[in-house]
């Protein structure tokens, strides 16, 4: 059972992480954040949550129908972004609106086809409901590129040359398709690493103390270097566990293109994961209850990654003051190596940037752990 | 046994060098905006190779001590040598010669017994042929054997505390501390833990023992006796209860008028304790006591012919006088002496006297989980004003009969009356009529004592004057009107106690329930809380009761017994220890019947 070659600190260590791993691994709450939660998130997020745009339902009010209106309006029924309805009078279309059974209101006015070859050209009326603010953005810019595309197109068979002479050719790079799965898909893995790390972690130090199973721990010759250590290898072990399923079941349940190298992958998701362990650690060291020990790990380690990491929320649109916060939150460089090792490839200079930042936040959190705890009760 | 230390206690006999020497050691605590004073000004001595117990009352400072002797809290000031080291400054070296098993045992209760014990040994060094050999003897020595592979939170109280010593014994200390190691713990086991440790001194090694037990302290060879902080009294126990030489007595009167004598007892000048010990009382008399007051006095009272005997001192009594004739230093500690039963008791009507009527009514009763028969078929009654005590080993069925009677169980089999009302049918109903009071206190810690009873008038159903009128008698009859502002969380522990009392009887239940209500408490609070028992006993109300502690035992008029399952005996202490005494053993005290009892009843029922 026992070498005789293995001695002192690596004994002790051996027995801290087989315990550890061995309360893993009958702690279902451990093992269900570890995988089924990253499962049931992807799950949720790949399939259930799209920022796309798609088949949105749309009244459209023609008041004069005439050939320009109808050309028109067969160009968004054939569009795969919307699902027009065409009504006759506006009264109709807000009444939709208001009910919900619309998301906006396009009117194409009685003069519509006079006033379509005018110098000033033919205005549409675009009514968008606007109490969410992403999606009403999105359907009014697809909304005014259906525009361009038709008039372009309506110009071109009418032979005649139209007021605005450019032409908008869209190119979409990294994300051709323009899938929002493709970019938050990877992003989630963040999310996911710092459950893990972070909240899991913060909640098994904070049960010892709980349970007295500290206070006997640090009556033994063991070491605090070794305590922490025998936390944060199988968390570690974990983690990375998490990570590989996340990542398989982005690739071939989800098919998010993969374009870096998969070494540049894990040893970025391995700095990311030193410093969410060494963010819990310290939480635990300061909180010694696991109701606090969650509750702080949820506020600054989650709620951030979630809101403030880029991986919903474009960060180069928030306020200056919120951008620069955002540079505290470990998940925010995890998150752009992800979305740029999975849609770009490994863009070296973005990649080493956040592998460096992430190398100094883990750093940091380990060494005020290994600072703020005594092998005492105060 | 292998490894070094036991060398030790050849080389210092007894009487030599103490193992832990403190000089002068203060402790404060920040609680709040306030200071605490854990430790103040403290010297002692703890011998080598033998069990020095560290006693005194909740909040007395043994945990804390036992801390700084580890090493795991520095002190503010003063040395504390501990096996010749200095264990602020030398802690690592202090670590890896003491064996400290704190208050839950420290187990992994995930992990099973061997899991636990190979954790110790990783972090103990202790490898190859040395460890499989200790592991051995150590599975011998607790018994722990077969259930290597049970995990330590499906053990019993007594199991765990086992597994706990063992792995504090890995590696064999040469010292072991031990905090409170034996609460929640049946007798049985409580005595294999002493024989466990008898055996450990025997090869040398050292114990300090703290324990909030006055019978177990009585075992030890050396007390210190803490209090608030300070050293009272230290020495072998006998020297403390030699001390009250001659001031002991056992007074025994009418069976019936028991708590009546009690109350007159109590109220004689010179009486500094008594309490109900099984058929008599024990009453402790002070110093200025001449020879033969008790016995002049007796024959005046009203409750009857009471007969006077001396009885020797125990250490209980010398530490109700130490503690009763130190100066009240702090607001924290409950009034000395008690409420009277006469002025504590609620204004309750007693029924017509001398017909005895069952308010709990027991029939049959039986709770099956799965296959497994928690409860086997228990019968049993309780009589208008009764206490009765349900006594018996951790798993034994005592917490299912218990939540069963309270409506928080529903029986599979059998019934159980509540003033004539089936728990089964009108559980709702029922509760209306029992006060309930947890081994925890259900307080909400961090409301005022006030917003605390006007939460449970509530809930019980009182509004408007009725409530007002309510509150304002609790807070008259449990002193708690000076406290009625301050937040639960932070009153001394006899306050919270009789808070959580108030709080169960808001409603003028005719039956109140306690479970294990006591544990933890020290025997100044515990007598206080008995005190108040009694008196609601003697206004009428039936009380059951469930415990670990024979002391409390003693307070009941009848016990019954639960052992697997089953209610093995009932009857009076007085009847139960008769019933097992043996030549060897002609007065047994309840403990030794309760060991004698289960033993009989395992070789008799073989499993």
């Amino acid at each position: 059972m026992t070498g005789p070659s293995i001695a002192g600190p690596a004994m002790r260590l051996r027995g801290l992480v087989r315990k550890e791993s061995l309360q893993i691994l009958r702690d279902p709450s451990s093992i269900s954040i570890a995988f089924v939660l990253p499962a049931i998130l992807l799950l949720l997020f790949g399939y259930g949550v799209s920022l796309d745009a798609r088949n949105v339902p749309i009244a459209l009010v023609i008041e004069n129908p005439g050939s320009e209106t109808g050309s028109f309006a067969a160009s968004l029924v054939g569009s795969r972004y919307f699902a027009p309805a065409v009504v006759r009078d506006r009264r109709a279309a807000e009444q939709a609106l208001l009910a919900g059974e619309v998301d906006a209101i396009v009117v194409l006015k009685g003069d519509f086809a006079r006033r379509l070859w005018s110098p000033a050209g033919a205005p549409i009326q675009v009514l968008v409901n606007g109490t969410d603010a992403n999606t009403a953005r999105i359907i009014s810019g697809y909304l005014e590129g259906a525009w361009q595309k038709w008039l372009a197109q309506y110009a071109m068979d009418q032979g005649r040359a139209l007021a605005p002479p450019v032409t908008i050719e869209q190119r979409v790079w990294f994300n051709a398709e323009v899938r929002s799965r493709n970019f938050l898909v990877p992003g989630l893995i963040a999310i996911i690493m710092t459950l893990i790390g972070t909240l899991l972690t913060a909640l098994v130090v904070a049960r010892e103390w709980e349970r007295g199973t500290m206070e006997a721990l640090m009556v033994t010759p063991v070491r605090i270097g070794e305590i922490l250590l025998g936390k944060l290898i199988p968390y570690f072990l974990l983690g990375m566990g998490g990570m590989a399923l996340s990542t398989a079941m982005a690739i071939w349940v989800f098919g998010v293109p993969f374009r870096g190298s998969a070494a540049v992958l894990f040893l970025v998701s391995a700095l990311f994961m030193l410093a969410a362990l060494g963010l819990g650690l310290f939480i635990s060291t300061l909180a010694r209850s696991q109701f606090v020990a969650g509750q702080v790990a949820i506020i600054v380690a989650f709620l951030p990654a979630f809101i403030l990491s880029g991986f919903i929320f474009d960060i180069a649109s928030m306020p200056r003051a919120v951008q620069l916060l955002t540079h505290l939150i470990p998940a925010r460089y995890f998150v752009s190596s992800l979305q740029t090792l999975f849609l770009a490839g490994t863009v070296w200079p973005i990649v080493l940037a956040n592998a460096a930042a992430l190398a100094v936040m883990a750093a940091v959190f380990l060494a005020l752990t290994w600072r703020k705890t005594r092998k005492s009760l105060e | 046994m292998t490894g070094r230390p036991e060398a030790a206690a050849l080389e210092a006999p007894a009487a030599a060098a103490p193992v832990v020497a403190l000089r002068d050691v203060h402790k404060r605590f920040a609680a709040g905006s306030r200071t605490v004073e854990a430790l103040d000004g403290l010297s002692a001595e703890i011998g080598a190779a033998r069990i020095t117990g560290l006693v005194g009352p909740d909040g007395a400072g043994k945990t804390t001590l036992m801390r700084l002797v580890t090493g795991l809290l520095a002190p503010d000031s003063g040395s504390i040598r501990v096996l010749g080291l200095d264990a602020a400054a030398e802690t690592r070296a202090v670590q890896a010669s003491v064996g400290y098993m704190p208050q839950r045992f420290g187990l992994y209760e995930d992990l099973s017994v061997a899991e636990n014990l190979e954790l110790y040994a990783d972090l103990q060094g202790l490898a190859g042929a040395e460890r499989r050999e200790r592991f051995e003897r150590l599975m011998a020595f607790t018994g722990l054997g077969p259930f290597r592979t049970r995990l330590a939170g499906r053990l019993s109280g007594g199991m765990k505390q086992k597994l706990g010593l063992a792995c504090t014994l890995v590696r064999p200390p040469r010292l072991l501390l031990l905090d409170e190691p034996s609460v929640g713990v049946d007798p049985v086991s409580r005595r294999e833990l002493w024989e466990i440790v008898r055996r450990l001194v025997g090869e040398g090694i050292s114990v300090l023992w703290a324990t909030a037990y006055l019978d177990e302290a009585e075992r030890c060879h050396e007390v210190l006796l803490l209090n608030e902080g300070r050293l009272l009294a230290a020495g072998p126990p006998s020297r403390f209860s030699a001390r009250l030489e001659g001031r002991t007595f056992a007074v025994r009167g009418e069976e019936a008028e028991r708590r009546t004598l009690l109350d007159e007892v109590r109220a004689l000048p010179q009486v500094v304790d008594a309490v109900v010990k099984g058929r008599d009382l024990r009453v402790l008399l002070s110093k200025q006591a001449e020879p033969g007051y008790l016995e002049s006095h007796c024959r005046t009272l009203q409750a009857g012919r009471a007969r006077v005997t001396g009885v020797d001192p125990l250490f209980e009594d010398a530490f109700v006088a130490l503690m009763k004739e130190q100066p009240a230093t702090s607001a924290g500690r409950p009034a000395r002496g008690g409420p009277s039963s006469r002025g504590a008791a609620p204004a309750r009507t007693k029924t017509a006297a001398g017909r005895p009527e069952a308010v709990i009514r027991v029939e049959g009763l039986i709770r099956r989980f799965g296959s497994f028969t928690a409860v086997d078929g228990i019968d049993f009654q309780v009589a208008r004003g009764e206490i009765f005590g349900l006594l018996g080993p951790n798993g034994a069925g005592k917490s299912t009969t218990f939540k069963m009677l309270c409506g928080l169980l529903p029986p599979s089999d059998g019934r159980a009356l509540v003033l004539g009302i089936d728990l089964r049918r009108a559980a709702a109903v029922a509760r209306g009529h029992i006060g309930y009071m947890a081994q925890k206190f259900s307080l909400y810690g961090n409301m005022s004592v006030l917003q605390n009873l006007r939460f449970f008038a509530s809930a019980y159903g009182l509004t408007g004057k009725a409530r007002q009128e309510r509150i304002e008698a609790a807070l008259e009859e449990f002193g708690l009107f000076a406290y009625r502002d301050a937040v639960s969380e932070t009153l001394p522990l006899g306050f919270k106690q009789r808070l959580a009392l108030a709080c169960a009887i808001m409603h003028d239940p005719g039956v109140l329930f306690l479970d294990e209500p006591t544990s933890g408490v020290d025997p100044l609070v515990r007598r206080e809380f008995w005190t108040r028992i009694d008196a609601m006993a003697e206004a009428g109300v039936s009380v059951l009761v469930t415990t670990h502690f024979m002391e409390e035992a003693e307070y009941c008029d009848r016990i019954g017994i639960i052992y697997r399952g089953k209610l093995v005996a009932a009857g009076t202490p007085e009847e139960l220890k008769a019933a097992h005494a043996t030549p060897q053993l002609p007065e047994p005290t309840l403990e030794d019947a309760f060991v004698d009892l289960i033993g009989r009843y395992d070789s008799e029922h073989p499993r």
